[in-house]
């Protein structure tokens, strides 16, 4: 199969993920879609490294998992505590900073 | 055979030494009793940053590119975003740890019985040290990195801890979490843009070094759609950290929902650490193909300190203010890493570390005005200031008026000399942007002090409270040094000179 076809689903998957942080109202669906982005950046760096024919990008994937596991971490941390003051996860209802 | 990689421990330290600090720091809040943390990890804290500034003093004029093998490089802007990181760090941690702007157990739900309990009790929990630290340690490492997995990973690790510490406020609890909140998404949002511009480079380039990046755009062997594409999502992870327009629009918010004290640290530090590492990108990775890039941000430069110096004439909340000129800056910062010669690199040090010192005590200063709910930083409320406390209003309208960039503070030097460069490498365009975004900045700047000290007092429930100890050591090192900069500004424009090359 043509190797192209991964860089294409890698970039469908990354616009996916941008738009649906964009449209999407509920916290944890924001930051579902980030991940998705994450995860479309190590699929093109797993492509590039095929291309290429060295080891650089699979090591970024690695290291990309790792970063994301610690981002969920913080995030739901983060969003728990929100939707605990507010019994509502939704980014529309984070408005008070707005005037 | 693997042999294992050649550490140069010497050069690495400053970062390790503050790692460990933190460690410590994380140790001490779980075994230590409650009476004895606070002072601890304040030790902990102050004595790591100084054993680290005084090992990086050591080795300053040591370079080397190979320290981690490939993966950093230390050079003389290195080490100068460094060393300025270390000094924010201290002054920022003297205000933190006045331990009354944090909530005493984060955990807990505002309003809920738990934390009256804890408000009761005085306990408090001191976990904003070590975030401190590891928020430090990887702004340090971040304008030295070379590759992109220690670029992304460091603007990780500097980000991270600093999501939670935007959420930590005593006081309105529910603007802090929500602060928090927005920072982390979009923070996330954009570091996911910044890895997805680094694949792409990737799959240019085949390397993941910013000198194999340079070689390979000599070479125009690749793709130039990765390229370009790259750059591009590059540049939107890195301008969202300095606050650049269209990607600043979570700077007032953050600004003002996360607690004083750290909004200070958050906007001296992170723009430094942001700012190390764009010039270090842009300068050595990207300097070959700056035809592809350079018109944008010199669009982007003036747009920043267009809309950052208008959007704050209409501000009513002086956090919300200060965002809005921390905007601007950026903006004036962008037109010297847009001029790619060596007098604009020795003006973004030394622009980056007079704005930072001036920033940390503006906002040191914001901690002090109170009335019995809390800090107040509704503009109208402090009309009149400069009658009940001459002394911080002076203090503070020196800082304003090193931002508007008045001569005798450093604010006018640093903008002098970012503007000379500008004008010394052709973009006459930029210069006059400036210059005039500048004069709607003295506006409102000018218009604050006049506030301060001729307009009669609306009310009188504001207060300025007696700064503790530390503050009032930090808040006087930052005007102290805004004014040496201004008046002896060769003193450290030297430095920047020197200190103003990569090493390739």
């Amino acid at each position: 199969m043509d190797i192209s076809n991964y860089i294409y689903l890698s970039a469908l998957l990354f616009t996916i993920g941008a738009i649906g942080v964009v449209v999407r109202r509920n916290a944890i669906v924001v930051f579902m879609c980030v991940e998705l982005m994450l995860n479309a950046a190590n699929l093109a760096f797993v492509t590039f490294s095929r291309v290429h024919g060295n080891l650089d990008g699979q090591v970024a994937s690695f290291f990309t998992m790792v970063v994301a596991a610690c981002e969920v971490v913080v995030g739901l941390a983060i969003i728990v505590t929100i939707y605990r003051s507010r019994r509502s996860a939704s980014v529309d209802d984070a408005s008070l900073l707005k005037r | 055979m693997l042999t294992a990689p050649k550490l140069d421990y010497a050069l690495l330290a400053p970062i390790l030494i503050i790692l460990g600090a933190a460690l410590v720091g994380v140790l001490v809040e779980a075994f230590i009793k409650q009476a004895w943390r606070a002072k601890l990890q304040l030790a902990i804290a102050l004595g790591g940053i100084i054993i680290a500034f005084e090992q990086l003093f050591r080795v300053r004029n040591q370079t080397s590119s190979i320290a981690a093998v490939t993966s950093v490089s230390i050079d003389g802007v290195g080490i100068f975003m460094q060393g300025a990181i270390l000094v924010f760090a201290f002054l920022g941690i003297l205000i933190i740890a006045d331990q009354d702007n944090f909530a005493p157990q984060a955990s807990a739900l505002p309003g809920s019985s738990e934390e009256a309990t804890a408000l009761q009790s005085g306990k408090q929990q001191t976990e904003v040290f070590p975030l401190t630290l590891f928020a430090v340690s990887g702004m340090m490492l971040f304008p030295i990195a070379t590759d992109f997995i220690t670029l992304f990973v460091a603007l990780e690790v500097l980000s991270l801890p600093l999501y939670l510490m935007a959420g930590l406020s005593r006081r309105r609890r529910l603007l802090s979490q929500e602060a928090a909140l927005k920072y982390f998404l979009l923070g996330a949002y954009s570091s996911a843009f910044f890895l997805f511009g680094a694949a792409l480079l990737y799959g240019y380039s085949g390397t993941l070094s910013l000198n194999g990046l340079t070689d390979a755009i000599h070479g125009s062997g690749g793709n130039d759609v990765f390229l370009l594409l790259g750059i591009a999502f590059l540049s939107v992870g890195l301008l969202f950290k300095v606050g650049a327009v269209p990607f600043h629009s979570w700077t007032p918010d953050v600004y003002q929902g996360a607690p004083t004290p750290i909004t200070g640290f958050m906007a001296a530090a992170t723009k430094a650490a942001a700012f190390g590492a764009t010039i270090r990108i842009f300068y050595v990775g990207l300097d070959a193909a700056q035809l592809s890039w350079k018109p944008i941000i010199s669009i982007i430069a003036v747009i920043t300190m267009v809309i950052g110096s208008v959007a704050a004439i209409s501000q009513r909340d002086m956090k919300r203010l200060l965002a809005f000129s921390s905007i601007a800056h950026a903006g004036f910062i962008l037109t010297a890493v847009v001029s790619l010669n060596k007098n604009a690199l020795s003006a973004t040090l030394f622009y980056l570390a007079a704005y930072g010192v001036a920033t940390i005590g503006a906002f040191g200063i914001v901690t002090l005005v109170r009335d019995s709910a809390g800090e107040v930083s509704d503009l109208n409320r402090w009309v009149g200031l400069g009658k009940k406390s001459p002394l911080v209003a002076s203090v503070f309208s020196l800082f304003l008026l090193s931002f508007a960039g008045i001569p005798l503070t450093s604010g006018f030097v640093g903008k002098f000399s970012i503007f000379s460069a500008a004008y010394e490498s052709g973009n006459i365009y930029l210069v006059v942007a400036g210059v005039l975004s500048s004069a709607i900045a003295v506006f409102f700047y000018l218009r604050i002090i006049l506030m301060l000290f001729f307009a009669d007092a609306t009310n009188d429930s504001v207060s300025v409270i007696i700064p503790s100890l530390l503050t009032r050591i930090s808040i006087t090192i930052s005007a102290l040094v805004t004014i040496i900069l201004g008046v002896a500004p060769s003193l450290l424009l030297n430095v920047a000179q020197n200190f103003a090359y990569f090493l390739r």
